[in-house]
Order: structure tokens, then C-alpha cells, then sequence
């Protein structure tokens, strides 16, 4: 089983309200250091084989299409992870 | 034999009954689509109602966009098929790229349900023919993704084509770039705006007006608008 993880964040010149929110609240639990913080997406797309170049590919697609909106977002990882015997995702 | 406009119903939307309704009070027959279904059945222009489609996970109108009824409706909108977005319909006519732009969060950050003066830009669309250049209207507005971004040149291109349909007067709710309310494609088929028009055709349960509580009916020119495109 191996799996694919695509990260987007907003474009750097796209406000982000949902950072902004994050940002203001950080003081109030005494973390006053983080002068800016932007909020991205995680996906982790799962398949029942390895993750190969055609795996990979698709993924690349959904990241494109569906998983963002180059208006407003980049997609700024595309990461591969095979499981190996240990049972945890490339670690071996 | 009227127009008959269809509504798209997805799972999550809200407003598809009012735009029923508002169809119907303009004088053409609504026709009820269902998003799962590619047929358009026949009808003569396409209305995208507000609401909440797939519950806005991922973004807003993003997984509505890969809907069969979106599937058809692309094709015909660029073969010149009247299409009107209203509010979450803005944002699925958006992903689907038949209008540039998108929306995100409101810069306050907060949902905002008011009534909004707004001024039209453009009268040569499907949608806007009933209205005059400069004329301003009172809708409601009810969103939390209203916020309207594009990049620079793509805002240049849209004032200088005039294709800026819709701007927001007197106050802009959401952070909008330029005060845009609304644009249209280049060809004035598509139209898509985040104020609801539909909540404003009937009296009594407009927006208040001079002329009493809840008399605004300045959504109607819409509806009517495309009644005459169509005629033409």
C-alpha cells in the first residue's frame, strides 16, 4: 500500500483569512513570536500497490484539477511514500 | 410555448426554490435539473442557485464543478446558452473556468447576510439588457466566501472589456478587488454575482425600500432580462 501526499497553500499574494485568524489568536495562549502564519491543505491519496510513475502521474492531475485552483492556489508538494515491512512509510 | 429556464439543484443547494419562483413571477416556466442528471431537457438558458453545494468542502463550488449537469452545461454555455451564478453559483461558474476569478473567505472573516446597493456596469449581457448603465439596485447578500480575487492583469483585462457587470456601492462587504460584484464572460452569456437577485422579485419580501418594508423587487430585471435575450 503505498501513498501519495499533495500539498497546496494559498498564492503568496492571496490574503488568507483563515491564517490571519490563526495568527491573532496565537497571543492569546502567551505565543507571541509567529509574526505571520498562512493555512495549506494536506491530501494523502492511498492506493492498494506501489506507488508508481503512472500513480504518481495521476496524482499530479488531481493535484492540478481538482485539489486546487491555480487562481488562487499553488501546489507546492507532490511526495511519494511506499510502506515497507516495518509498517511504517518510508522510514527503511 | 414561453422560455423555459431550468435551475440546477445540488446536494446542498438553497436558493434553487426562490430562483424557481422567480422565473416564474418574471413570466417564463422553470424547469427543476438535477445535478446528477447531463440533460439540460431542452431548456433555453440556465440558472446556478446559491447555497452550500457538497457542504463547500475542499472550496467552494469546486467538486460541483466535476457534476454531470456541469459536464453539459460547459459545452452549452460556451455555445452561447444564457447561464446566471448566483452566489455559490458564482463560485462553480468560477472552478469551472466559464468566468475568471475566484472567491475566497471574506476579509473580516465573518458570514454577512444584508441588504447591498449595487451598481450595474454593463447592460448588454443575457442578464442585465432590462437595467441601465449606472443604475443602482438593492439585493440581498449571504455569503462567507465572497471575497472576489484575480490577478492584476486579468482585473485590467476585465475593466477594460467591460466586463465588470456588477460593483458593490456605498460599502465593500467582503474585500472584493475593484469592488467587483460580478463579471461576465466575453461573450455576455455568462453572468455570475455573489448579491441574490432572486430574493428580490416580489413584493413583500424584498429588501426594504421607500416605498415600504420589504417592496424591493430589484432583482426582477434579471430575470426579465434574459426573457428579451432570448426573444432576440
Amino acid at each position: 500500500m503505498g501513498t501519495v501526499i499533495v500539498d497546496v497553500m494559498p498564492k503568496p499574494e492571496i490574503l488568507d483569512p483563515q491564517g490571519k485568524a490563526v495568527r491573532a489568536a496565537l497571543p492569546r495562549l502567551g505565543l507571541d513570536g509567529f509574526t505571520e502564519v498562512r493555512q495549506g491543505k494536506r491530501f494523502e491519496l492511498t492506493v492498494d500497490g506501489e506507488v508508481t510513475e503512472e500513480v504518481l502521474a495521476q496524482a499530479r492531475q488531481a493535484a492540478e484539477t481538482l485539489l486546487s485552483n491555480p487562481i488562487i492556489e499553488d501546489v507546492v508538494a507532490i511526495t511519494a511514500v511506499q510502506e515497507c515491512a516495518c509498517g511504517k512509510g518510508g522510514c527503511c | 410555448m414561453g422560455a423555459r429556464i431550468g435551475v440546477v439543484t445540488f446536494p446542498g443547494s438553497l436558493d434553487d426554490r426562490d430562483a424557481l419562483r422567480a422565473v416564474g413571477l418574471a413570466g417564463a416556466e422553470p424547469v427543476s435539473l438535477w445535478h446528477a442528471d447531463g440533460d439540460l431537457h431542452g431548456v433555453d438558458a440556465v440558472i446556478l442557485p446559491g447555497g452550500f453545494s457538497y457542504g463547500d468542502y475542499l472550496r467552494a463550488g469546486a467538486i460541483s464543478r466535476f457534476s454531470p449537469v456541469m459536464d453539459t452545461l460547459i459545452g452549452a454555455a460556451e455555445g452561447g446558452l444564457p447561464v446566471l451564478g448566483i452566489c455559490n453559483g458564482f463560485q462553480i461558474l468560477c472552478e469551472s473556468h466559464l468566468l475568471p476569478g475566484a472567491m475566497i473567505k471574506n476579509n473580516h472573516r465573518t458570514f454577512i447576510c444584508r441588504d447591498q446597493v449595487l451598481s450595474v456596469e454593463n447592460t448588454s449581457t443575457a442578464w442585465t439588457n432590462a437595467f441601465t448603465k449606472g443604475q443602482r439596485i438593492t439585493v440581498p447578500l449571504k455569503n462567507q466566501d465572497g471575497q472576489y480575487v484575480a490577478d492584476e492583469r486579468t482585473l485590467d483585462e476585465l475593466e477594460a472589456e467591460g466586463r465588470v457587470v456588477f460593483r458593490y456601492r456605498d460599502w465593500n462587504p467582503n474585500g472584493s478587488r475593484r469592488d467587483i460584484a460580478g463579471v461576465t464572460n466575453a461573450a455576455g452569456n455568462v453572468v455570475g454575482l455573489m448579491p441574490h437577485p432572486e430574493h428580490a422579485t416580489e413584493p413583500g419580501f424584498g429588501p426594504d425600500t421607500a416605498d415600504g418594508s420589504r417592496a424591493g423587487v430589484d432583482g426582477l430585471g434579471f430575470f426579465t432580462s434574459v426573457l428579451t435575450a432570448l426573444i432576440h
